[in-house]
């Protein structure tokens, strides 16, 4: 297998067409986030420095501008190149105060503890909160979740590695605060998922 | 050979962008729809664009569609359930000019649909995204019209005030009287408008196989029903919600268990009632289904009353 070619440039490495690019990683992302635990195809339309994933600069180059403030986890904070690279290409304002932001940026999903630590909107406002994309290995050789919600049709499963620490217990206390909350992305290599604030977590031993 | 000169000239040209809106505008968008989709029912404000098009003649659902649409896809638009009406014509063409995609008037072929008020009788399947055009994203607007107050009864949960309007229905007519825009509660949580889509549309939006995507552009709202989401019309343990009935079946396709639209023949009282989804009354005529007033065949047909 040979790797992806990191480019050695923060200025190389965005959509080669924008406006394709975006709308398809768009419909991909917005079929993962109609229906929770789906698995979309996603192909590699950027070239991103180590360690941001392909498919989560993707995502960020989708919808992060100048309107959206982004944070990055300590991995991805710790390349300059990274921060440089996201900066350049969508505008966007890096924030260290992970409430100000309405993207986050995670390389390394064990690594972070709380999920409310990011903006959980309120209860007039709900959107105004921030949307995590967690970088995973995996989709389906993780631990598998068992999903219920809007948008599944029964239950739904998805098997993402690596999460955050508790994060059965984070997600509950996640959905109990609804409609206030954070959505989840999971970003795995060529493929995308999402569980929106609506997705309940079926216990493993029900 | 002449095609050079077209690219000089059409580069000199002021142009616009794939599906009209600039990027950053349906960057705008998408992350309205995402919110929306991640709590259905909810209203999320975003910044609507002016569009060639007056308001009140689609253009939150024309935002949402060009926000989302893609070459690939194809694009169905109904006014009323008919494809052929001037709003469902003028959006068809104005897609198919600024983004050069394949339209159709076939429910199963269309990948997206946008349209005013109806929801198609033909049963809507996973790929598809239906997109409704909202003239009052508010459901407690007319009952309540202080923005600030409506929202925050939203954020309380605080749906009395809709029962009690549908309880004076019943106290001055006997019966819920609201025939469209019936109120819904989706997933338990918020009271939604389903836009002004006739009582008999309701049903079709609980556990929908299709994504359900709602744009209101002069009052700025996106909101949004996940596939497979409870969609509940409001009602009372006495009075549940009940469907508009016709006593009798389509004059032209005979179908029955549609909603149909009544048509004025003369000023003698005449009248018929049609389909009001064109498509699926144009199928069943080309399956070869009669009604009444199609002429070539009375055997199936009823006597069409007067």
């Amino acid at each position: 297998m040979t790797a992806i070619p990191q480019t050695n440039t923060v200025y190389e490495g965005g959509f080669a067409d924008p406006v394709w690019a975006s709308q398809t990683v768009f419909r991909a992302l917005m079929d993962a986030m109609a229906r929770p635990g789906s698995v979309q195809a996603l192909s590699d339309v950027t070239v991103p420095p180590a360690p941001l994933s392909a498919s989560a600069s993707a995502l960020i180059a989708t919808l992060a501008d100048a309107d959206t403030p982004v944070w990055l986890d300590a991995a991805l904070t710790k390349v300059s190149a990274v921060k440089d690279w996201i900066v350049f290409h969508t505008g966007a304002p890096v924030v260290s105060n992970p409430s100000d932001a309405a993207f986050a940026l995670v390389a390394a999903p064990q690594n972070l503890s709380a999920l409310n630590g990011f903006s959980l909107g309120t209860q007039e406002f709900p959107d105004r909160s921030t949307t995590i994309i967690l970088q995973v290995s995996t989709l389906s050789d993780g631990a598998p979740l068992t999903l219920e919600g809007p948008g599944i049709k029964g239950q739904a499963r998805v098997a993402p590695d690596p999460l955050p620490q508790h994060f059965e217990n984070q997600w509950r206390a996640n959905r109990a605060a609804f409609p206030r909350g954070v959505d989840l992305i999971l970003a795995a290599p060529g493929c995308v998922a999402a569980l929106p604030r609506s997705t309940r977590l079926v216990s493993r031993e029900a | 050979m002449n095609a050079p000169v077209t690219n000089e000239v059409s580069q000199n040209l002021a142009t616009y962008n794939f599906a009209y809106l600039d990027e950053q505008t349906k960057r705008m968008i998408r992350r309205a729809i995402l919110k929306g989709i991640a709590v259905p029912g909810y209203q999320v404000p975003f910044a609507s664009r002016e569009m060639p098009m007056p308001y009140g003649w689609g253009t939150g659902g024309v935002q949402v569609t060009a926000a989302i649409i893609g070459s690939e896809d194809v694009l169905k638009v109904i006014d009323q359930g008919a494809d052929d009406t001037t709003n469902a014509v003028s959006i068809r063409a104005f897609f198919a000019k600024t983004a050069g995609v394949a339209t159709t008037t076939a429910t199963p072929d269309a990948t997206i649909i946008q349209t005013r008020h109806r929801i198609p009788e033909t049963p809507l399947t996973a790929g598809q995204v239906l997109v409704y055009q909202v003239p009052i994203p508010e459901p407690l607007r007319f009952l309540e019209p202080r923005e600030t107050e409506t929202r925050k009864m939203h954020a309380l949960e605080e749906y009395g005030l809709m029962h009690v309007k549908l309880y004076e229905d019943i106290a001055r007519n006997g019966h819920i009287a609201t025939t469209y825009a019936y109120p819904v509660k989706v997933e338990g949580r918020y009271v939604m408008d389903p836009s002004p889509t006739p009582k008999f549309d309701n049903p079709k939006m609980h556990q929908s196989e299709a994504l359900q995507l709602f744009g209101a552009g002069r009052e700025k709202r996106i909101y949004a029903i996940p596939p497979h989401t409870e969609v509940v019309s409001l009602d009372f343990e006495d009075h549940p919600f009940e469907i508009q009935h016709f006593d009798q079946p389509c004059a032209m396709c005979g179908a029955e268990q549609v909603y149909l639209d009544e048509v004025v023949l003369d000023d003698k009282g005449g009248r018929m009632f049609v389909c009001s989804d064109t498509h699926h009354c144009e199928s069943r005529q080309a399956e070869g289904h009669r009604g009444a007033l199609l002429g070539d065949d009375a055997s199936t047909g009823k006597e069409a009353t007067r």
